[in-house]
C-alpha cells in the first residue's frame, strides 16, 4: 500500500522545481525613467541640510529642527550607535556615498498636472497609479513622490471643500506652518533612532494630511513613492492628523528601478488621532528586492508610529511587505487616550536573499486600551524573515487587553523564520495573550489538493492566500485584490 | 587618582583567589584540570561579568550591577574541617529516604550524605575526589558542555569550583529512589560567593530522578554561582528538578547545560521560591534523534524578589519533541523574566516544539517580562509558542463565590490551580509532595 508520505515524495521533485521558480520570480517594476533631474552631489554635511532646506524655501524653524536632527545623527554616527539588534546582515553603509536630494526638473510652480514632466507621468501610468483626475479611478486621491519630491497631488480641491488638507509636505510647510510645527516630531522625535534622525535632517518631501473635526474622508488617500535616480536615498516623511471624530483611510505604495547597487530608503510616518478619531494606514511595499544572488535592492529602514492621543481613538496599520532587499520596520501605536485601540496586520513575504525584520510595538498607557497584532510571515528561497514585536503595559494602563498572533510559513529548506516577541507587563489587571506557530505547508493539505487534481503550485498559492487572508481582509477593497495578485506573482515559481 | 569600579574589585579579588587555589592544588590535582582552571581564569578576566546595560540582550531585564555592588568576596577554600552541626530536616529540603549528597559551604560532607543504598555501579559523591582519582568519565565530560569561554559566570565557577557533586549512572542502571544534591550555605558564607559544580552522567538506557537543592541557613546575603552539566545518554530517562529555596537576600546565578542523546528522555523542573535575585540559564541541546524533553518551571515570588529564566533548546538534529511550560505567580514588587529560545538548525527536520510562559500578577507593583522566541532554519517543523499574562479570572471567582466559598479561599484555590499544572507534572510522588508543600508554604506567606 502506498502511504501518504510516499505519495508526497513522488510529487516532491516537481514541487522543488516549482519552489525554485517562485523564488526566481522577476520584478516587474524595475524600469528606469529618463528624466532630467536636479540632483545635489553625494555626501551629507551641515551644508547639505541647509541646501535642501533652502531649495524648499523653508522657514527658519524648520531649518533649525533639521540641523538639530543632523547634529544628533552625526553624534550617533560618531559613537557608532547604529541599530544593530535586528536579525539582518548587510555591509556597512557609507552615508557619504548617498545622494540626499534629487528632483525631476520642472517649472517653478505647478498649477496643473499638465505641467508635470510627461516622462514622470508616464512612469506612474506604467505603475498603474492614476494621477489624472478625470480618470477618477475608484475615487482615490493620490500624492505621487518621485525621488525626493512630490510631483502631483490629485483631488486637492474636492478634499478642500470638506476642510481636508492633503498635500505634499513641502507645500504644507508653506501653507500650514502652524499645524506642521505643532505635530512634526511629536510622535517620532528626531532622537528616536539613528534612521529617524537621518530622515529628520534630510527629508525632502512626503505627504501631509489633516482631517478636521467630525469629517469622514470620502475617498482613500494614497501616496505613491518611486525612487528613480541611481545612488540616491529616499527620505520622505508623512504626517497625518485626524481631529476629533474624524476618519481617514490612507494607503502607500512604492517601487524602484532595478539597480545593482543598494539604495537606502529611510522614511518616517507619524499619525496622530484625537478623541474618537480613526486612522487606517495601509502599505503595499514592493521596492526592488535585488536579484536572486542578493545583488542590489532597497534597504527599507522605516520608522512608523501612531499616537492615539484622544480617548476612544483608533489607529490601524496594515502592511503587505513583498519588496526590498532588507525591511526594517515596526509600525507602532502609543495608546495614550483611555479606551483607545491599536491594530497591526502584516504579511511579510521574503524570497531569494531578502531579509525582513518587522513587527509592531504596542504601548498601553491609557486605561482600557486594546491592541491586536496579527503578523503572517512567509519565507522562501534563502530568505530570512523575523517577527519582532513588543507589547508593553504601563503601570497606569488598567484593564489593558492585547492579543498577538504571529505565524510563519516556510517554503523550502534554505530559508529561515524567526519570532522574537517581547511582552512587558506592569499592571496586574492587564490581559495578554500571545500565540505563534511555525511550520511548512501541511503535507495533508497538499495531498488533499493534489488528489483533487490541483497542482502543487496552485495548491500552495491557495494555502498561502488562505494563510494571509486575515490580513488581506483588512486592506481597502481595491487593494486587497492587488495584494493577493502581488503575493501570487511573488510566489510564482517558488513553491512546491 | 584612579577609582576602582566594583567590577574591577571582583576581577582582582576573584582572580587572586583562583591563583591561590591553583597554587594550593599544584601537584595534587591532575594537569588537565589545572589547565582548564587556568584557561577559565583567563576567560573570566577577559569576559568579566555582564554588567553592561546597553545592547546587552541576554541581560536586558536583569541588572546584575546590584549584585556586583554587594562586593561578595571569593570563597575561602579551606581543606576539610569539622563538620558543621546542622539538621537537614529543619531546613525542609526533602525526604530522608532519598539518596543524598550534601555539600556544605562548598565541601562534600559525607557525614550528612546518605549514599549507602545506591544500586551497584552507581557512583555518587564528591566531584573533587573523582577528579583527583582520575575518573575517565569525569575527564571526558567535566567542562565539555558548560562553555567557560563565552560566559563570565561559568568561567568564574570553572576557575574556582573546589568541590561539587558527581552522579554517574552506568549503562542500564535504574535508581528508584530520587538522588538529591543539597548545597547548603551556612552563616559562614555571609558576604561570600560559592561555586557549586554538579556533573551528572547518565549512561545508556539508565534512569533516575535527581533533585538539586540550594538552601541557606541564615538570612544573610551571599552569592551562589552554580554550574551543572548533565549528559543524558542514548535511551536514558532522567528527570531533574532544581529547587531554589535560599534566603531572600541571596543572589543565585545557575547555569545548567544538558545534552540529550538519541531516544533519550529528559524532564526538567525549575522551582524558584527563594532568593533575592535568581537567574537560571538552562540550555538543552537536542543532540540525538528520537529524543524527547519536557522543560518546566514554576516561580512564586513576592516582595523584592527577581527571577529570570533563560531557556534555550537547541535542536541540532531532527525527529524529536520538546515541550516547555513556565508559570509564575508574582506578588509585591516581584519581577519575573522569561526568555525562551527554540533553535531548529538546518536539516533538523521533524521537530515538534512548544513553548509557553504564563504569569499571574497579584500586585500592581509586580512586573512580568516575557520573550518566547524562535530561530528556525528548517522548513519541516511544527513549532508553536504562547505567552499569557493576567489577573485571576473574574468568571471563575464569581463561580466560586456563588457556591458560598469565601473570597480569600476562592482566590487561593485559583492560585493553587494555576501553579499545579507545573507541579503535577512531577511524576515521582515524593518529589511531587515535597515541591507541592514548598509552594503551598510560599503561597501562604505571600
Amino acid at each position: 500500500m502506498t502511504t501518504v508520505d510516499e505519495t508526497i515524495q513522488d510529487v516532491a521533485p516537481e514541487s522543488n522545481q516549482e519552489l525554485k521558480s517562485i523564488a526566481q520570480q522577476d520584478y516587474k517594476y524595475g524600469f528606469i525613467t529618463e528624466v532630467e533631474s536636479d540632483t545635489v552631489p553625494p555626501g551629507l554635511t551641515e551644508d547639505t541640510v541647509r541646501l535642501i532646506s533652502s531649495k524648499k524655501n523653508e522657514p527658519e524653524w524648520m531649518l533649525e529642527w533639521r540641523l538639530k536632527a543632523f547634529r544628533h545623527w552625526e553624534s550617533l554616527l560618531d559613537k557608532e550607535q547604529l541599530p544593530d539588534w535586528a536579525h539582518i546582515k548587510h555591509p556597512p553603509i557609507n552615508f557619504q556615498d548617498i545622494i540626499y536630494y534629487s528632483a525631476p526638473k520642472q517649472k517653478e510652480q505647478l498649477s496643473s498636472l499638465d505641467e508635470v514632466d510627461p516622462e514622470v507621468l508616464s512612469t506612474f501610468e506604467k505603475l498603474g497609479i492614476p494621477l489624472e483626475e478625470q480618470k477618477m479611478l475608484a475615487g482615490v486621491a493620490v500624492d505621487a513622490v518621485f525621488d525626493s519630491v512630490s510631483v502631483a497631488t490629485t483631488f486637492k480641491a474636492k478634499l478642500a471643500e470638506l476642510g481636508i488638507i492633503f498635500s505634499s509636505f513641502s507645500e504644507a510647510i508653506q501653507d500650514h506652518p502652524d499645524l506642521v510645527r505643532k505635530y512634526l516630531g511629536s510622535v517620532v522625535p528626531y532622537t528616536d533612532n539613528f534612521y529617524a534622525a537621518l530622515n529628520a535632517a534630510v527629508f525632502s518631501d512626503g505627504s501631509f494630511c489633516y482631517i478636521p473635526k467630525g469629517v469622514r474622508c470620502p475617498m482613500e488617500l494614497t501616496t505613491y513613492f518611486r525612487i528613480n535616480t541611481e545612488n540616491s536615498g529616499q527620505f520622505e516623511r508623512t504626517l497625518i492628523v485626524a481631529d476629533e471624530s474624524s476618519f481617514v483611510s490612507y494607503l502607500e505604495g512604492c517601487s524602484a528601478p532595478i539597480r545593482d547597487t543598494n539604495q537606502l530608503h529611510a522614511a518616517v510616518v507619524e499619525l496622530v488621532a484625537m478623541d474618537d478619531a480613526e486612522i487606517k494606514y495601509s502599505t503595499i511595499q514592493n521596492w526592488y528586492p535585488g536579484d536572486e544572488n542578493g545583488k542590489g535592492g532597497i534597504y527599507n529602514f522605516v520608522t512608523k508610529r501612531g499616537k492615539c492621543l484622544g480617548a476612544r481613538s483608533k489607529i490601524s496599520w496594515t502592511q503587505v511587505e513583498t519588496g526590498s532587499a532588507i525591511t526594517w520596520k515596526y509600525p507602532s501605536v502609543l495608546l495614550q487616550g483611555d479606551d483607545s485601540i491599536g491594530e497591526f496586520f502584516s504579511v511579510a513575504l521574503v524570497k531569494g536573499r531578502q531579509q525582513a525584520d518587522t513587527g509592531s510595538k504596542m504601548t498601553h498607557i491609557g486605561k482600557r486600551t486594546k491592541s491586536t497584532i496579527i503578523a503572517k510571515g512567509v519565507s522562501a528561497g534563502q530568505a530570512e524573515n523575523t517577527y519582532r514585536g513588543l507589547v508593553r503595559v504601563n503601570p497606569g494602563a488598567d484593564d489593558a487587553w492585547n492579543f498577538t498572533q504571529c505565524d510563519s510559513l516556510l517554503i523550502g529548506d534554505q530559508c529561515g523564520a524567526h519570532t522574537t516577541p517581547y511582552v512587558e507587563v506592569k499592571n496586574k489587571s492587564a490581559y495578554l495573550e500571545h500565540e505563534a506557530f511555525t511550520s511548512r505547508v501541511s503535507e495533508d493539505q497538499l495531498f488533499y489538493c493534489n488528489s483533487r487534481g490541483i497542482s502543487v503550485e496552485k495548491a500552495h498559492s491557495m494555502i498561502i492566500n488562505g494563510f494571509c487572508e486575515e490580513v488581506f481582509k483588512k486592506l481597502p477593497f481595491e487593494f486587497a485584490v492587488e495584494a493577493t495578485r502581488l503575493l501570487e506573482l511573488n510566489l510564482e515559481g517558488t513553491v512546491g | 587618582m584612579t577609582t576602582t569600579s566594583p567590577l574591577d574589585t571582583y576581577l582582582t579579588d576573584f582572580a587572586g583567589a583562583a591563583r591561590d587555589y591553583q597554587a594550593a592544588r599544584a601537584g595534587r590535582d591532575p594537569d588537565w584540570i589545572a589547565d582548564i582552571r587556568a584557561e577559565a581564569l583567563d576567560s573570566f578576566q577577559e569576559l568579566g561579568l555582564p554588567t553592561t546595560r546597553r545592547g546587552n540582550e541576554e541581560w536586558k531585564y536583569t541588572d546584575i550591577r546590584p549584585l556586583v555592588r554587594q562586593g561578595f568576596t571569593a570563597p575561602t577554600i579551606a581543606g576539610p574541617g569539622a563538620t558543621p552541626a546542622l539538621d537537614l530536616d529543619s531546613l525542609n529540603v526533602g525526604s530522608a529516604s532519598w539518596h543524598r549528597v550534601v555539600i556544605v559551604d562548598g565541601r562534600y560532607t559525607p557525614e550528612l550524605s546518605a549514599l549507602d543504598s545506591l544500586p551497584d555501579g552507581v557512583v555518587t559523591g564528591s566531584l573533587a575526589e573523582a577528579v583527583h582519582s582520575e575518573s575517565d568519565a569525569v575527564r571526558a565530560h567535566l567542562t565539555r558542555l558548560a562553555d567557560h569561554k563565552e560566559q563570565g559566570f561559568t568561567a568564574l565557577n570553572t576557575a574556582l569550583a573546589a568541590d561539587g557533586a558527581l552522579i554517574l549512572l552506568p549503562r542500564m542502571a535504574a535508581v528508584e529512589e530520587p538522588i538529591q544534591v543539597v548545597y547548603v550555605s551556612t552563616e559562614q558564607t555571609q558576604g561570600t560567593a560559592s561555586m557549586p559544580r554538579t556533573l551528572i552522567i547518565a549512561g545508556e538506557d539508565s534512569s533516575a530522578s535527581i533533585v538539586e537543592t540550594h538552601v541557606s541557613m541564615s538570612d544573610d546575603a551571599h552569592l551562589t554561582n552554580a554550574v551543572t552539566e548533565i549528559v543524558v545518554g542514548a535511551g536514558a530517562s532522567i528527570s531533574y528538578c532544581k529547587v531554589q529555596q535560599e534566603s531572600e537576600a541571596t543572589y543565585n546565578v545557575s547555569t545548567t547545560q544538558v545534552e540529550v542523546n538519541e531516544n533519550a528522555n529528559f524532564r526538567s523542573m525549575a522551582i524558584d521560591i527563594g532568593g533575592r535575585l535568581t537567574r537560571n540559564n538552562l540550555t538543552v541541546i537536542m543532540a540525538g534523534e528520537g529524543s524527547n524533553s519536557d522543560v518546566r518551571g514554576a516561580y512564586v515570588i513576592s516582595r523584592d524578589q527577581h527571577v529570570d529564566n533563560q531557556v534555550i533548546v537547541d535542536h541540532l538534529v531532527g525527529h524529536n519533541d520538546m515541550n516547555e511550560l513556565y508559570k509564575g505567580i508574582l506578588d509585591g514588587h516581584a519581577r519575573s523574566v522569561f526568555h525562551g529560545s527554540i533553535i531548529v538548525r538546518p536539516n533538523a527536520a521533524k521537530v515538534n516544539a512548544m513553548q509557553v510562559d504564563k504569569n499571574l500578577l497579584l500586585s500592581n507593583d509586580a512586573e512580568a517580562d516575557t520573550k518566547p522566541a524562535f530561530w528556525i532554519y528548517c522548513d519541516d517543523v511544527r513549532c508553536g509558542h504562547g505567552a499569557a499574562c493576567g489577573n485571576l479570572d473574574d468568571d471563575s471567582m464569581f463561580y466560586l463565590l456563588s457556591r458560598g466559598i469565601g473570597e480569600e479561599e476562592a482566590r487561593m484555590m485559583l492560585i493553587r490551580a494555576f501553579v499545579s499544572e507545573i507541579v503535577d507534572a512531577i511524576r515521582e510522588p515524593s518529589i511531587h509532595d515535597h515541591v507541592a508543600a514548598l509552594i503551598a508554604d510560599k503561597l501562604d506567606n505571600l
